[in-house]
């Protein structure tokens, strides 16, 4: 069957796609979920256990605090409560913390370390799956079995001030509340305000049970300007005031009620070195946990230090505490230490009701639950604990009740700890046998595109898809059977969870059918390229298609980065890698220049010594040692003999002095954001710019960077698109005044700050209106076939509209990289590309290359905290979800799109401008 | 007949180059071991800087000597006082001027700008004292001759293949060292630009052994057109 090149890309990407979706599903852990999580309140509680004798305790447990107060500060990392700085900026706390009635605890926070998971976390005691990372922003009500719904359900009555996640995720649950947004990251005095000035009215009130306070101007601050900002100790005293007040509030209110009350000081993620969080870090997961209240009195001498626990044992404790169940996807266990002081019964019963629902919870996702030692210990601890019961209630010896109530306590957390210790690995558990099958499938796909090169790119630009032949043979059907045989197999020997398995068999043999399909046709491919390879080889001994230096070090630079991405630390920093390469490509480029424009004429000795420099550095490139013998062509000498003599000076010089400006431009990109992990906290000139002393400079920046984008861009567009360009950029500055980035030299002080949403509409209008024209101009090629120059204008056209967006989209001190994206890519385009006449291929992967290093020049990385999702609300009142993603995506991805792009168009032109000079030869 | 001359001739060609090779490789190892008995703490990684400069040196004088006393291309001619003086001062210019530019090369390729500059400048006389040496040793201050060299099908005898094959494989070492720095293995190597002067080292070292040995196994398909 013959197909386009087009379809035939179009369907690879199809099957990509679905072997990526496989492979994921597979790496991305289905979350540890109780089967009954829909029903609350199903079920009674779990009796005391008891041999022989009815104890006569059935119900739950009464609740051991009155009030709880939760006091969350975004970010709070747990040296800035326990290290210095917290000695330094909270001396309350510190006091709390050493000689207070208080239990602290460094908790440890799992990846993803982003809010809203966190706070999922901290309510249900389960672990978020990464996927919530994405839901991150747009947080759904939360439909888990969680603390606060029970609390509801019980007739506590909660009040949430703080972070607006809190009111999205429960909502309808809390008695009062007043959201503050995390929209506006440069604001960290106000939403703590809107937060602090609820305190007095609400802690004279008492009228509540449960007060959530979500502070989030840490965490601000720390995306601002990092945790060793002197903002940091500010907001921390400030947050010590605040814990002082509702403490102070707490003890004297306290005298009046027979229960004490609790404190609960927690941070939902840490903070890294650069201020960011999300990943995994150390810096990141720790974070401090206090606990304080009335009921954890100590002897003086009494020193605790802070013990490593989980973020998620938190639940359970607070369940206990209200006196509610525990969340049914609760992992955690209870925090002993906070019921220490109760009765021997008491402690026992707690710890017997976190390990039933632990036990219940370890039943329904692990289908070998009996051979678990954590399942075991329970079954002991059980008995003894009924054993202890009889005697208890056989009003035996005192001490001996004590011994064996010490010793049942004992083996109860000991059975607790081993069973959320296997719970929380069923979470990281992989789904190998998904995540092979899906990588068969890339790998397929990726063969048979790669094989399909050649063919597809041809001038045809149709290839033959051997389809019919993969049904009549052999090897399809032995394959066929082999897979699905290893599918049975490996369906009924599993013992955990298995995406493939769970699938129904009608859609499993599909996928069967299509890897072996694939298969086949990698086969085949490959045996007709061998052929032809033979034939080539036999026919033209020595022809000129050997590969340059430039096609070797493009092959082994794109194969180098993708087996670098094997080890952590380059994926870590990848932008290295690429920077690398770009450097590499730009000196090999150089030494390509010189090599076929340089000997035809006499140099003076200034040019000649960069002759030196740029072959010397190229030469790294070279890897191959046979340069010395090699009988190799010039190709490109010889393919383009008489471009050397009919360039112009100008030209001349322009074109040997193109990739030292594109290597200077990388390296002024390379400085203006630091990016990756091991070297992210260094000084760049992006933070030199954000920071509020240097406004004026960012002002001059971001104007002279929009002017030269217009310079650049307008040069091949229609003139209307000229003037929407012209008035699009005018309003991107408008925008960024008007958010108060940028100044406008007539206004000095700093008025009143705006969302923008008019100046940015403003710009929108062109955007698109830009884009229109560039889809009609587009169409219209299409139909009426209008040649080339129409199509090329139009692609050019779209390629406009994606960089007024872009200007838009990124921040203005990331204004710089578009500008010398857009000076890149002309000067590549016309004094590398097009003189020296490289072809299709090496064009389009120098694109990716670049591309990809744009990526990192932005300042992203592939940690998700460089995201920046302010893009997603330019120019939008209310979060949105369509636009906000869209946006998001496309201002994180602006370097290979805007190349992507380019590249498109640049193809396109090169084609027409081929098609002229064809039909003015003739 | 005129065959078999020429075949002897490259044959006591190779040996004299093997012989001037391991040569070079003893100094760089004696510079490694040697310094110690002298100085106090000396050691590669820790007093890294010193080890540079003592290398690069006694390099730069095996060359110079191995070029003197060796004289591969013996020109006929006797030349003038002033012309030899004027030549070693090009020679001196031409060595600085490469040292800036790889430096230069260097800042582009992401070294620090303003930190660590006397690091970065070492290591750029290290390269230069492995690259641009024996070039200026053995072709002279002559850049078409340079260009020749380093172009395809440009070398015209034993001696020019071997500097070909050595500074190729420098350039090759000081790109590859680069490679360990992201990695986080927190070694005292893995600091800029030890990993790279390292590489260098033994991309020239390696160039030094191979670079006889592939002559000799490749002689019979080498042919260089002026011999």
């Amino acid at each position: 069957m013959r197909l386009g090149s087009g379809t035939f890309a179009a369907c690879c990407v199809v099957v990509e796609v679905l072997g990526v979706v496989l492979f994921l599903r597979g790496f991305f852990p289905a979350p540890v979920r109780s089967s009954s999580s829909s029903k609350h309140q199903a079920e009674p509680p779990a009796p005391e256990p008891s041999a022989g004798a009815s104890s006569n305790w059935t119900k739950l447990p009464p609740p051991l605090f009155s009030k709880v107060v939760i006091v969350l500060i975004d970010a709070l990392r747990d040296d800035f409560v326990f290290g210095s700085k917290g000695v330094k900026f909270m001396p309350y706390t510190t006091y709390l913390v050493e000689k207070g009635a208080s239990h602290s605890f460094v908790a440890e926070a799992k990846p993803p370390t982003v809010t809203m998971p966190r706070i999922k976390a901290l309510m249900t005691g389960s672990v978020p799956g990464f996927i919530d990372v994405v839901m991150n922003l747009n947080s759904p009500a939360l439909l888990e079995d969680n603390v606060i719904t029970q609390a509801k359900a019980a007739g506590k009555r909660i009040i949430s001030y703080g972070d607006e996640t809190w009111v999205k995720l429960f909502p309808k649950h809390f008695v009062e509340y007043d959201g503050t947004t995390s929209f506006f990251v440069s604001d960290y005095t106000e939403v703590d305000e809107n937060v602090t000035r609820h305190l007095d009215k609400v802690l004279k009130r008492g009228d509540w049970d449960v007060l959530i306070l979500h502070y989030l101007g840490l965490d601000h601050i720390g995306h601002v300007s990092g945790p060793s900002s002197p903002l940091i100790g500010r907001k921390l005293s400030e947050m010590d005031g605040v814990l002082m007040k509702i403490h102070t509030a707490l003890l004297s209110e306290e005298r009046e009620t027979l229960l004490p009350s609790l404190l609960v000081l927690c941070g939902d993620h840490g903070m890294s070195e650069t201020g960011g969080h999300g990943a995994s870090s150390t810096e990141e997961v720790s974070t401090p946990l206090l606990l304080v209240s009335s009921a954890f009195e100590r002897k003086p001498g009494d020193i605790r230090y802070p013990k490593h626990v989980q973020q998620t044992d938190l639940a359970a404790t607070l369940a206990i505490g209200l006196g509610l169940p525990i969340p049914k996807n609760s992992v955690g266990h209870l925090l002993f230490p906070a019921i220490e002081g109760k009765p021997m019964r008491e402690q026992l019963r707690f710890l017997h009701l976190n390990t039933v629902q632990l036990t219940k919870l370890l039943q329904e996702n692990v289908p070998s639950f009996e051979k678990e030692p954590g399942f075991e210990q329970f079954k002991i601890s059980e008995r003894l604990h009924g054993n202890w019961i009889r005697l208890y209630l056989e009003e035996n010896n005192s001490e001996v009740l004590f011994n064996l109530g010490t010793k049942v306590r004992r083996q109860y957390l000991d059975a607790l700890k081993t069973l959320s210790l296997s719970l929380s690995r069923q979470v990281a558990q992989y789904d190998v046998y998904s995540m092979v099958v899906g990588t068969v499938v890339v790998l397929e796909v990726l063969t048979l595109l790669l094989l399909s090169i050649p063919q597809a790119l041809s001038s045809k630009a149709e290839l033959e898809v051997p389809l019919l032949s993969p049904v009549f043979s052999l090897l399809f059907y032995l394959t066929f059977l082999v897979l699905s045989a290893v599918h049975v197999i490996v369906c009924t020997s599993t013992e955990s969870s298995c995406y493939l398995c769970s699938l129904s068999w009608l859609t499993a043999g599909g996928v069967m059918v299509l890897v072996s399909a694939l298969l086949c046709a990698v086969v085949s491919a490959l045996t007709k390229v061998l052929v032809r390879g033979k034939l080539l080889s036999k026919n033209a001994a020595h022809s000129n298609s050997r590969w340059s230096e430039l096609d070797l070090l493009i092959l082994l630079g794109t194969l180098g980065h993708v087996l670098s991405l094997g080890a952590s630390s380059f994926i870590e920093e990848e932008h290295q890698t690429w920077y690398f390469l770009v450097s590499t490509l730009c000196l090999a480029l150089c030494h390509d220049i010189y090599r076929n424009y340089l000997p035809g004429d006499d140099c003076e000795p200034q040019r000649c010594l960069h002759v030196e420099g740029g072959f010397d550095g190229a030469t790294p490139a070279l890897q191959d040692k046979n340069t010395s013998s090699a009988v190799l062509e010039l190709n490109r000498g010889c393919k383009s003999p008489s471009s050397l003599g009919t360039l112009r000076g100008y030209e001349k010089w322009m074109v040997l002095a193109s990739p030292w400006v594109i290597l200077t431009c990388c390296r002024l990109l390379r400085s203006l954001n630091q990016t990756g992990v091991q070297w992210a906290h260094r000084p760049d000139l992006g933070h030199w710019l954000t920071s509020s002393d240097h406004k004026a400079a960012l002002s001059v920046l971001a104007a002279l960077s929009l002017a030269v984008i217009f310079a650049l861009i307008q040069r091949r567009c229609s003139p209307a698109s000229k003037v929407a360009m012209a008035l699009g950029l005018l309003g991107v500055y408008c925008y960024r005044a008007a958010i108060g980035n940028v100044l406008f030299p007539w206004q000095q002080d700093n008025k009143d700050i705006s969302k923008g949403i008019l100046e940015a509409r403003f710009v929108y209008v062109f955007v698109l209106g830009i884009l229109f024209t560039g889809t009609k101009d587009l169409l219209k090629s299409q139909v009426v076939a209008a040649g080339f120059t129409v199509k090329t204008v139009g692609l050019w056209e779209l390629y406009s509209g994606f960089v007024l967006l872009a200007a838009l989209l990124l921040r203005p001190h990331n204004l710089p990289v578009l500008v010398l994206s857009l000076l890149i890519q002309t000067l590549m385009a016309k004094f590398v590309w097009k003189p020296l006449r490289h072809d299709v291929a090496e064009v389009t992967v120098m694109h990716y290359w670049f591309g990809q290093a744009f990526f990192y020049f932005q300042g992203n990385s592939n940690n998700i905290a460089t995201v920046d999702i302010s893009a997603g609300f330019v120019g939008l009142d209310t979060y949105v979800e369509i636009p906000a993603i869209f946006l998001t995506a496309f201002a994180t991805y602006t370097g290979p799109v805007l190349w992507a792009s380019h590249l498109v168009s640049f193809l396109s032109s090169e084609a027409s401008s081929s098609a002229d000079g064809s039909t003015h030869s003739q | 007949m005129i065959a078999t001359q020429e075949n002897t001739m490259k044959d006591t060609d190779i040996k004299r180059l093997l012989y001037t090779h391991l040569l070079c490789i003893c100094s760089i190892i004696l510079s490694i071991f040697i310094p110690s008995f002298f100085l106090e703490n000396f050691s590669i990684l820790e007093t890294h800087l010193t080890w540079l400069c003592i290398c690069s040196v006694s390099v730069t004088a095996v060359n110079l000597v191995l070029y003197l006393v060796v004289k591969p291309n013996a020109s006929s001619k006797r030349s003038s006082l002033s012309f030899k003086v004027t030549r070693f001062v090009k020679c001196c210019v031409y060595f600085l001027m490469s040292c800036f530019t790889f430096h230069v090369i260097f800042v582009l390729y992401g070294a620090p700008l303003i930190e660590l500059v006397l690091e970065t400048f070492l290591f750029a006389v290290t390269l230069s004292t492995f690259t641009t040496v024996p070039c200026l040793c053995l072709l002279g201050p002559n850049i078409k001759a340079w260009l020749r060299v380093f172009s395809r099908n440009g070398v015209t005898s034993v001696w020019e293949n071997s500097l070909q094959i050595t500074t190729i494989s420098s350039f090759v070492g000081a790109w590859l060292g680069a490679f360990p720095i992201p990695l986080d293995w927190e070694r005292p190597w893995q600091v800029w630009p030890i990993s790279c002067t390292l590489g260098a080292t033994f991309g020239y070292v390696a160039g030094l052994f191979i670079s006889p040995l592939w002559i000799y196994w490749n002689r019979k398909q080498l042919t260089y057109k002026n011999n």
